[in-house]
């Protein structure tokens, strides 16, 4: 066991699997000599090679078409896209090629590529560096997008997805990569993508979560709990496949829900869970399903960021509404 | 300056002055007066003074995120010097000079910096789009203003930057073929300051030049050395001269180098060495036009101390206004979304409101 931070697990993570597996390429801007901007491929170069390990020219296109090329003749590419905000430079190749080689060649070709971009906000970075636009890549069709909130669930989850034969896009919280630091295993393991973590048990109300909003979620559920509400934390985890019986099951018991994510609110990862929890626990519910999500606009530059990001405060304060409706 | 007779494959830029600010021509006419010299020369001193001060602003955690243009002035000043009130700019990262010259306050700089969204209002300049962040987005949009310039009949010209690795991108490559096969007088200056980021150009590209992209869209393109304000300045007018003349866009590949970190987040220490960086500090562009201007006989360096103390002063005066300058707040978000508020907006900030009010938070403007 090793105490480490969310960077230290999914390098931890890319080693692993850049070992176990020699097709494994790794590449994206200053992935390469600098270990990303973030330093999550540190080391990396050095270990395993310029071959294998490399930087790009900036072009969020050129990476995402070449890694389809790339699968076509077996090797198994793990992108990286500096920001999710500049991943749309690459939205066509991945919406309409990596999506949809498999069907397209029916099942022929795949293009199981791993497109790792950190997202989120609260590092107050200047604009298009702080957005949660997740629901964009779990619209479409073909693909599978994991968020973790922990250095344990980022290695495990980002291995599953390397030894998976589908295309996912793995978002990374870059809000959690150095804020929290975790005891986890160094040995290889893996975490099924599509299966929600029960954070923790309670009987009162469901509070729902993922990725970057996870670290409110876990304070405001410590907070409720001191004031005698029991909460029942899920971490989705997956933003699709989404673990429906998991939230399904946990909503039937409390009789409330209130999800929580950072991204814009409309036809957003809100909507889907509470349509699922309609879907399954509708003739359980004592109050209306509720979503606290980020506002239809852009996400704010540095300034506006406190309105925009949900304070633990503001999740208590909905939770004890819901209970007490 | 005959822009269309450079061969843009020419590795050699067309150069005035050497490092030590003489002219390396044997036949060179003075193209700029000198008191337009002496100019140049205040405002790169005054852009090299406001960079420092912005970098030591965000080390005392007054500012956010900022990118650094040490080295790069006499680019950024020579293209604000050579557009009418007419022209268009539409910027890219690092030309921080060519924007203040084109009417952008420091206090508004400042604000930008300090993730304030008002900053892009600009509100002194005209005809200058905003900064967008996401990499050569701007190229396009400076394509399309040349079809309006031209379709409005006007005698203006667009001027527009972007960095050596921008020129990877797909936007870069589309936006040059739409301006030169609708011929608009588009002026796309590459600063290749030999880095974007950590990667180092030979890396971005296996072409000769930058300058070369030209010859497969079908325009001139030359290579200059962006750190000699002269050859910068003859080159930019050149291609503006072509351009208004309605002759097509020009492509200009300004070689420069980076002096600092990529943003005050970055650490240049992890991908390139000292010696590289020592190499370039000869060249530096302030010192290049400093030395000419003494050689001249037109300029006292012993001046110098007195004038940046007052540069300073006029620099950290806006830097408190922007500090001043009252926060954002919960309208500023949603205000500038639509032309009128959509009801789910609406509802959204009314909801956030309740809380605010409930929970007996100081009510927003
Ligand atoms: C589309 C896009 N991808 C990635 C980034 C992140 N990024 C910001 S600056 C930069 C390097 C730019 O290099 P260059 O074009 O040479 O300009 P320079 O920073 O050297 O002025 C990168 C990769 C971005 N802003 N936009
Ligand atoms: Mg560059």
């Amino acid at each position: 066991m090793k105490n480490m931070t969310m960077v230290q697990a999914i390098n931890n993570a890319l080693e692993i699997v850049l070992t176990e597996n020699e097709k494994v390429v790794l590449y994206g801007e200053d992935v390469g000599v600098e270990g990303g901007v973030f330093r999550v491929s540190a080391g990396l170069q050095e270990k395993f090679g310029e071959k294998r390990v490399f930087d790009s020219p900036l072009a969020e296109s050129g990476i995402a078409g070449t890694a389809v090329g790339m699968a076509a003749t077996g090797l198994k590419p793990i992108i990286e896209m500096q920001f999710s905000g500049f991943s749309y430079h690459a939205f066509h190749q991945i919406i309409n090629q990596v999506s949809r080689i498999r069907n397209r060649s029916r099942g022929r070709h795949t293009a199981p590529i791993v497109i790792r971009m950190p997202y989120g906000g609260g590092i107050k970075a200047p604009e298009h560096h702080s957005e949660s636009m997740e629901v964009l890549y779990a619209a479409i069709p073909g693909l599978k997008v994991v968020i973790p909130s922990t250095p344990h669930d980022a290695k495990g989850l980002l291995i599953d997805a390397v030894r998976g034969e589908d295309p996912v896009v793995f978002m990374e919280p870059k809000r959690l990569y150095r804020s929290v630091k975790q005891e986890i295993q160094e040995e290889e393991y893996s975490i099924p993508i599509g299966k929600a973590s029960v954070v923790q048990e309670g009987s009162d109300i469901t509070l729902i979560s993922y990725g970057a909003s996870m670290k409110e979620a876990r304070k405001a559920s410590d907070t409720a709990q001191k004031k005698g509400i029991s909460v029942e934390l899920i971490d989705i985890r997956s933003i699709y496949p989404l673990d429906r019986s998991t939230i399904g099951e946990s909503v039937r018991k409390t009789g409330r829900v209130l999800v929580v994510h950072e991204g814009p609110e409309s036809y957003g990862p809100g909507a889907e869970v509470l349509t699922t929890v309609i879907d399954e626990a509708f003739l359980y519910l004592e109050a209306p399903p509720r979503r606290l999500s980020g506002f239809d606009t852009i996400a704010p530059y540095p300034q506006g960021e406190e309105w925009y990001i949900h304070t633990p405060e503001r999740i208590v304060y909905e939770l004890q509404r819901l209970v007490e409706y | 300056m005959d822009i269309a007779a450079y061969d843009p494959l020419n590795e050699t830029p067309y150069q005035i002055l050497d490092a030590q600010g003489k002219v390396i021509l044997d036949h060179w006419e003075q193209s700029l007066s000198d008191s337009e010299l002496i100019e140049a020369f205040k405002n790169m001193l005054f852009v090299r003074q406001f960079d420092t001060m912005a970098i030591s602003y965000q080390r005392q955690g007054r500012m956010y995120t900022y990118p650094p243009n040490l080295g790069q002035e006499a680019l950024s000043v020579a293209s604000g010097s050579v557009l009418q009130k007419t022209d268009w700019m539409v910027p890219s990262v690092r030309e921080m000079g060519a924007w203040y010259m084109k009417g952008v306050s420091l206090k508004e700089l400042f604000l930008y910096y300090r993730g304030h969204e008002i900053a892009q209002r600009f509100e002194q300049a005209n005809r200058i789009m905003p900064i967008t962040v996401p990499i050569a987005s701007q190229i396009p949009h400076a394509a399309g203003v040349g079809y309006g310039i031209k379709f409005h009949g006007e005698k203006a010209v667009v001027l527009t930057f972007i960095g050596d690795g921008g020129t990877s991108e797909g936007d870069f490559h589309e936006a040059l073929n739409f301006a030169a096969v609708w011929k608009v007088p588009l002026i796309t200056v590459i600063q290749n300051n030999h880095y974007a980021i950590s990667l180092p150009v030979h890396k971005q590209t296996a072409s000769k030049t930058l300058a070369a992209k030209s010859l497969s869209y079908g325009m001139p393109g030359i290579r200059v050395d962006g750190n000699d304000y002269i050859a910068m300045h003859e080159v930019l007018s050149g291609s503006i001269d072509y351009a208004r003349q309605g002759n097509g866009p020009v492509l200009i590949e300004a070689l420069t180098y980076r002096r600092g970190a990529h943003t005050t987040s970055d650490d240049p220490k992890k991908y390139r060495t000292q010696e590289e960086e020592q190499e370039w500090e000869p060249k530096d562009p302030v010192n290049r036009l400093r030395s000419f201007l003494v050689h001249k006989n037109i300029w006292n360096p012993d001046e110098e101390a007195e004038l940046i103390e007052g540069y300073r002063k006029e620099i950290d005066t806006q830097f408190l206004e922007a500090e001043q300058y009252p926060p954002h707040s919960l309208d500023d978000v949603f205000a500038y979304m639509f032309s009128e508020l959509p009801p789910e907006l609406e509802a959204q900030k009314q909801e956030y409101q309740d809380y605010l009010n409930a929970t007996a938070q100081e009510p927003q403007k």
